[in-house]
């Protein structure tokens, strides 16, 4: 099936793959070939795992939101931010996170920036 | 004579380096193009993408009453909201959008429905000073590359505006005034409405077919609630890619034609100049000879 990785400015990445697992509002979805037709909104600062076509290694990209839709067997992954785990710089990423934590303080919920950033440095760690 | 000569000449040299100033910006015009029309095919999947999917939700579920798609049966105040350019030198550009815009509230107005104008980009920012008309919001700096965070700024002031009720100042519609690009050498003002929405398809033909009926994740209703906010953003996304794309090709048009305009003056002056000269050289052989025959009469007598 194919598949591709969108945000606002431009496509992150597109291919074919075996399998696309993500994370939505209602937990984990996994995706093979055939699938029925879906559309669900992805959890915010969650991670989408891809396997491509070939067995090359797995792609992880970390998302701050969006949606997947699922037809015909293609699949539009809509990031609002999006970036590979491979692209990720992450002494730079901990900096914001440590940043990002001091300035949310002591809630009973983490901002969603904090959760984006710790998607990317989990993205970063797996691939 | 010798005066007139100066003068042209003088006035040749100001023009050149008027002419080399505005093919300066024409050539950055040209390189910049480029780039904004790889932005906006760029955006075109997401686009696309996310407008196939607000359709999917809303045939799926003929009874839907999301406020953002529902219209108001008697609006009492509507939100323009009109992108400008930053900078100058584009030729019509800013004119035509305002004119279109102006037009827009006329109508509005005659229908009875008042108007909140919102402004992005600082000559329209500066149009509207001039003349003392109130805005509701202004923003500026991005308009030759303008990034989605602007566009997320530029919705969200304009989805709460519309979110609140009318009475306290809230707006029951929302109109964007655009250029949008049609090719290098066309762009056109337009003018959209944002809110209640109408779904329309941006650049590429729907694959042809029925929409599949599609499970939600989680629900149809908290499906679309997500995205009717994200799709008016792209919406306006794609507006400022344009807008950006149809400034740049109009600056490069105004700068090409000055150029040209230049040259041609160059040409003329250069000729007067000529002609200056050799008059001034016809002069001074006449006197000189007049000189020269003077003289020899003084010496025969």
């Amino acid at each position: 099936m194919q598949v591709e990785l969108v945000q606002p400015e431009g496509e992150l990445w597109s291919g074919n793959a075996e399998m696309v697992i993500a994370r939505t509002l209602d937990g984990e979805i996994g995706l093979l070939t055939n699938h029925a037709p879906v559309i669900g909104i992805l959890a915010e600062g969650s991670m989408v795992q891809i396997r491509p076509d070939g067995g090359g290694a797995d792609i992880f990209a970390a998302v701050s939101g969006g949606f997947l839709s699922m037809c015909d067997n293609r699949v539009s992954i809509l990031a609002r931010q999006a970036e590979l785990g491979t692209d990720v710089d992450t002494p730079n990423v901990e900096s914001f996170l440590a940043e990002a934590l001091r300035d949310a303080g002591a809630g009973p919920e983490e901002p969603p920036d904090v959760r984006y950033y710790r998607a990317l440095l989990r993205a970063a760690e797996q691939s | 004579m010798g005066a007139q000569l100066r003068a042209v000449r003088r006035r040749i040299r100001s023009v050149q380096s008027t002419a080399k100033i505005t093919r300066a910006q024409e050539l950055i015009a040209s390189s910049r193009i480029i780039k904004a029309q790889q932005r906006l095919h760029a955006a075109a999947p997401y686009a696309r993408e996310l407008t196939r999917a607000v359709e999917a939700v809303v045939s799926r579920s003929e009874n839907i009453d999301h406020p953002l798609t529902q219209p108001i049966v008697s609006p009492t105040r509507a939100a323009v909201l009109i992108l400008t350019s930053d900078r100058g030198f584009c030729g019509g550009f800013n004119a035509n959008v305002l004119r279109e815009a102006q037009s827009l509230r006329a109508l509005l107005e005659g229908r009875r429905i008042e108007t909140v104008t919102y402004v992005a980009g600082r000559k329209g920012i500066g149009w509207h000073r001039f003349r003392g008309r109130e805005m509701a919001a202004e923003w500026s700096g991005f308009s030759d590359i303008p990034g989605h965070e602007n566009a997320t700024e530029v919705a969200s002031s304009l989805l709460e505006a519309f979110s609140r009720p009318t009475l306290e100042g809230g707006v029951d519609e929302i109109h964007v005034v655009y250029t949008q690009f049609v090719s290098m050498l066309t762009q056109q003002a337009v003018v959209h409405r944002l809110l209640p929405l109408e779904i329309v398809q941006t650049y590429e033909e729907p694959p042809a077919g029925p929409i599949p009926m599609y499970e939600f994740e989680p629900s149809p209703v908290d499906v679309l609630n997500a995205l009717l906010p994200w799709y008016v953003e792209s919406r306006l996304f794609q507006a400022l890619l344009d807008s950006a794309a149809s400034e740049i090709a109009a600056r490069r048009r105004a700068m090409k034609s000055a150029t040209d305009n230049a040259n041609e003056l160059i040409e003329q002056l250069s000729r007067e100049a000529n002609k200056a000269r050799q008059a001034e050289i016809t002069q001074e052989i006449s006197e000189i000879v007049g000189g020269a025959n003077a003289l020899a009469d003084a010496t025969r007598e």
